[in-house]
Formats: structure tokens, sequence, C-alpha cells
């Protein structure tokens, strides 16, 4: 059982209702630290509004909600977080140095640290050759970058990135795919609401899919520990006894036309299942574990008739 | 700490979006056109051979009414500039990047409430101390007790901010503006009703505008400062337009004193207990 001490997120029958309307009905959910976790629901599933009860931002009806081991709202624990909110709206009459120094301030940090902090954190969101510039000047994409940059500032271990590639050029988005890598390298937990599902497999460990304020399901990204698979095999001279001997690790497989299939329990006996082909004799060109698309899952969960 | 980078902003702001650069060019534009206006007159003065005492009288009437204007371009000032802070910043979501910040969020409204209150005091003294600068300039004449003038004046201000955040902290911007402007339109329009009553001796009609003045209590400021600065013969035969026919009293100026602190108590409460 994992300690509380050791989630990043932690919520217990989190309910908020607005004006009689529930947002968020039943919200339990861990995430432990260092994982890059994916929020995933159609429109009004309760994402955002679960996320700004998590920052403070909004108050719970019912229920508990933790974050780095204390309340969620706690102004010691927002010092060690990083928020990239969906609408980046910022003061715009300020520079982005400015405005990283605004945030800098409010996070307590001092002169010298801002001093080193800021150059660096513009070039890396690409944005030091604008830092002249006012943000009214800014577009959609540079508006998110220098977000992105002010939700890193403080080194948070827990970032909140709501759609932070949105406004985002293809370079913009490998630059955010490569910004969350480095922040789980450095052992900090991501938490990405995002409908771009494509960036959200790339990039998360888990997803939760959300559907009218309560989690549905969580599942894993991790091709290791992915469950239930279907495993298509291209390989010639498969015998029926070769085939019988499966039966070990999978009652479901088949072999036709040079392609043997069948469904394991969990991707981690794969490699054994083809040391055994291997060396039963068969000549094997590919394994490709078949994995259910997020998308895929997404639609079966939410129903194809409705938007995201 | 977050208060002051709180109302550093704020006047950062104001200097940025040329809103204070503006107030102060319409204020030297006002001063100019008041300081005309006072050197004809002086001139005139001199032509009809007008007594000093008159003359004096006449000086003080146009500084009272100087003052006056000086007050209505505070209240409007107080109420235009601070009505979108919170509400603006709360509807487009700016809030949340600030709001997420370790600070609490009482520092975050104080600092904007002090930044506000900075800018105000700036531009009322300004406008205050040049009213009387041009009058003791050009006919020897200024308010009797500045000081306190000023500081009504300033308190006035102060409570009209306060209670344009107390609004704004619940409402939208279009809403909380309406809703300052309305309040002080009623303590407005309740300090003429207490002084006709005065004159024609209606108590009842007085104590409708008492009453109208605790619901708001921004006029009987201005009413008193009114009484503090203009002329001592003036104040004694009750014959200027402004205030000296039912002056409010002290308390009423600590009662205004507890409500912008309950204004205020309330703007911090609503804006800490509010999803934002």
């Amino acid at each position: 059982m994992t300690r509380s001490s050791d989630l990043a997120i932690r919520t217990r029958g989190l309910r908020k209702v607005f004006s009689g309307k529930v947002a968020v009905r039943n919200l339990t959910l861990d995430v432990p630290r260092g994982e890059v976790f994916g929020f995933l629901g159609p429109n009004g599933a309760g994402k955002s509004t679960s996320v700004k009860m998590l920052l403070g931002l909004a108050f719970p009806t019912s229920g508990e909600a933790e974050i780095l081991g204390r309340p969620a709202g706690d102004v010691k624990a927002r010092s060690k977080v990083g928020f990239l909110p969906e609408h980046f709206r910022f003061y715009d009459w300020l520079t982005p140095a400015e405005l990283l120094k605004l945030h800098g301030r409010l996070y307590g940090m001092s002169q010298g640290l801002l001093r080193e902090r800021i150059p660096s954190l513009l070039d890396l969101v690409g944005l030091t050759p604008h830092r002249d510039k006012r943000l009214q000047e800014f577009s959609k994409g540079m508006l998110q970058r220098i977000g992105l940059a002010q939700a890193l500032l403080n080194n948070p271990e827990l970032i909140f990135l709501d759609e932070p590639t949105s406004g985002l050029d293809p370079f913009g988005r490998r630059m955010v795919r490569d910004i969350i890598k480095a922040q789980r390298d450095r052992g900090a937990t991501v938490v990405l609401n995002s409908h771009l599902l494509g960036e959200v497999e790339i990039t998360c460990d888990r997803v939760a899919f959300i559907k009218d304020g309560e989690v549905v399901e969580t599942r894993t990204l991790d091709i290791e520990a992915a469950e239930q698979n279907t495993v298509l095999i291209r390989a010639c001279n498969v015998t029926a006894e070769m085939v019988k001997g499966l039966a070990q690790w999978t009652s479901s497989a088949r072999y036709d036309g040079g392609r043997l299939a069948f469904s394991l329990s969990s991707n981690a006996v794969l490699p054994e299942v083809v040391r055994y082909l291997a060396s039963a004799g068969a000549d094997i060109y590919e394994v490709a574990p078949q994995r259910l698309s997020l998308e895929e899952r997404f639609l079966q969960i939410v129903g194809s008739d409705r938007g995201m | 700490m977050g208060i002051w980078i709180m109302a550093a902003v704020t006047f950062r702001e104001a200097a940025r979006k040329k809103m204070l650069w503006m107030a102060l060019a319409a204020g030297c534009a006002f001063l100019i056109l008041f300081g005309t206006g006072l050197h004809f007159q002086a001139k005139d003065f001199a032509r009809h051979g007008m007594s000093p005492i008159l003359r004096r009288e006449i000086s003080f009437t146009m500084l009272t009414m100087a003052l006056y204007a000086v007050d209505l371009l505070a209240v409007l000032m107080t109420i235009l500039t601070s009505v979108d802070t919170l509400s603006g910043e709360i509807a487009s979501g700016t809030i949340q990047a600030v709001a997420t910040k370790p600070v609490p969020r009482w520092q975050v409204l104080m600092g904007k409430w002090v930044g506000f209150v900075g800018m105000l005091t700036a531009y009322i003294a300004i406008m205050v101390g040049g009213v009387n600068a041009v009058t003791y300039f050009m006919a020897n004449v200024t308010a009797r007790h500045l000081l306190s003038g000023f500081l009504l004046i300033w308190m006035e201000s102060v409570v009209l901010l306060s209670v344009t955040f107390a609004f704004a902290a619940y409402f939208s911007t279009l809403t909380s503006g309406i809703l300052a402007l309305g309040l002080h339109g009623l303590a407005f329009i309740g300090g003429w009703i207490e002084q006709l009553g005065a004159i024609t001796q209606t108590p009842r009609a007085v104590t409708v505008g008492v009453i109208a003045s605790m619901v708001m209590p921004s006029e009987a400021l201005w009413r008193r400062a009114a009484f503090e600065m203009q002329s001592p013969l003036a104040n004694a035969m009750r014959v200027s337009p402004f205030s000296t026919l039912s002056v409010p009293s002290m308390p009423m100026v600590f009662y205004a004193a507890l409500y912008m602190t309950i204004a205020l108590a309330i703007a911090v409460r609503r804006f800490s207990q509010r999803d934002l």
C-alpha cells in the first residue's frame, strides 16, 4: 500500500456542486510522486474543476484532497507547486522577464536566484529574442510558452499543466514533451490535462478517464506493465506443438498465414514467450504488442457520440 | 510580503496603462482652467474696487467649488480605476496564476487595496494641494483647515474604494460599478435632502438625510470636509451651498471609518472563500 507521504496527490470522495449542478461527483485518486499523470475526459467531465480544487482555486463541497501530503490549497504546499492555467491569462502589460520576476517574488525567491533562473527559463521556452516585448504583443503560442516558464520557475515538486500544447506548433509540442520528460527525470510529478490523446499517450505514465465527475478507469501506459494485451508475432516454422506449448502463458493462441496471435495477461511475460518460440525453432520477424489505443479506449468509455 | 508585491504591481499597472498619467494630465487641465477663471475674477475685483472682505469671500467660494469638483473627480477616479481589478481578473482568469502562488488570498486583495490607496492619496493630495496653491497665489486664500479637509476627502475615497472592493468580490465589474456609484448617488441625494430639510426646518427630511449617510457615509465626509475648509464667515452665516446648515458630526466620521473597515473585511472574507 502506498503511504500518504509517497503520494503527490490524494483525493477521497471529492465532490463539487455549482448552484445545484454536480461538476465533480466523487473523485478518488492517488498519484504517486514522480509520475506523469494524464487527466482525460470529455468537456464538462470535471477535469479543470478537479485541478482547481487541488490548487485551492475552488473549494470542494465535500471530500478530502491532499497535495504533497498537505491539504489542497495549503499555502506551504503551493510553494512547491507549478501551474499553467488553461487560458494562460497573465498581466499583459508586463514583459516576459518582468512576469517571471513578479511570480518569482510571489514564490518568495531571492533577487539573485531570479537573476539566474529567468534567463535560463526564457531560453528553455525559446522566448529570449522576445524578452523585451510586452505580453500583449504575444501570440497564443508565445503566451503558452511564458506560462510554461512561469510554471517551472520554482523547480516545483508538482506541476499542473492544463492543455499545455493547445496553442503550439509541432516544435513547441516537442519542446513541451522534452520539458515534461526533464521534469520527470528530476523527480517532479506532472499532471497533464490535455485533449490531445496522442500527446498524452507519448508523455504520460498513467491516465485517469473521468466521466461525469468520477474516475471511470485508470490505465497505465507503460508497455511493460500493460495488462490484457493482444500480441501479434510474424513468424515462420511455427508448429502445432509450439502453439500447444504456449498454453502455459495463454489459452488463445492461433497461428494462421505466418501470423501468430494470442493475448497475455501481462506484457511482462512476453520476452519469455519469445525466447520459448525461438528456442523451439520458430523464425521470428516481428513481435508487436497490440495495445488498445487511448483514443479507442476513450471512445469506449465516454461514448463516440460525445465531443471532447 | 505579498501585500507589498501586489501593491507595487497595482501601482505599476496604473502607470503602464497610462491611467496615472492621464489622471494627472486631466488634473493639470482642471487646475489650469480653475487658475484662468480665478485670474479673470481677480482682475474684475480690482476694476470694480470691491471690498477686501467680499473679495475674500468670493475667492473662498471659488475655492470650495473647486474642491467640490476635486471631490467628485476623486469619487469617480476611485470607482472607475478600482472596479475592474478584482472582478475583471476573476472573470478573465488572470487571478489564477497569482492565487496559486504561496501567498494567502487576503494578502493579494490587501496588496491591491494598498496600491490603490497609495495612488488615490497622491492624486487627492496633488489636486487639493494644487487648488489651494492656485487660490493662494492668485487671491491669497487657502482652505481654513487644509489638512482636516484633505483627510476627510481622502477618507471618502478610501470608503468608496473599500465598498467597490466588497462589491467586486461578489459581482461582475459592471454590476459592482453600478452598485458603488448608485450607493454614492444615494448618499449624494440624501445629503441634499438633509440640507434642504435644515433650511426649511423639516426634521423628518433631515432624518432621511442622516439615514442615507448611515447607508453610505461618503457624501457626509465631503460635507464635513467642506465645513472644515470653507471660510469661517460662510460657516457662521450659513450662506454657502456646501454643508454648513447640517454639519455631519465627528461620530459620523468615526462611523465612516468603521463602515470602511467592515466593507474591507467583507471584501477579504468573500475573496478568500470564493471559487476563482
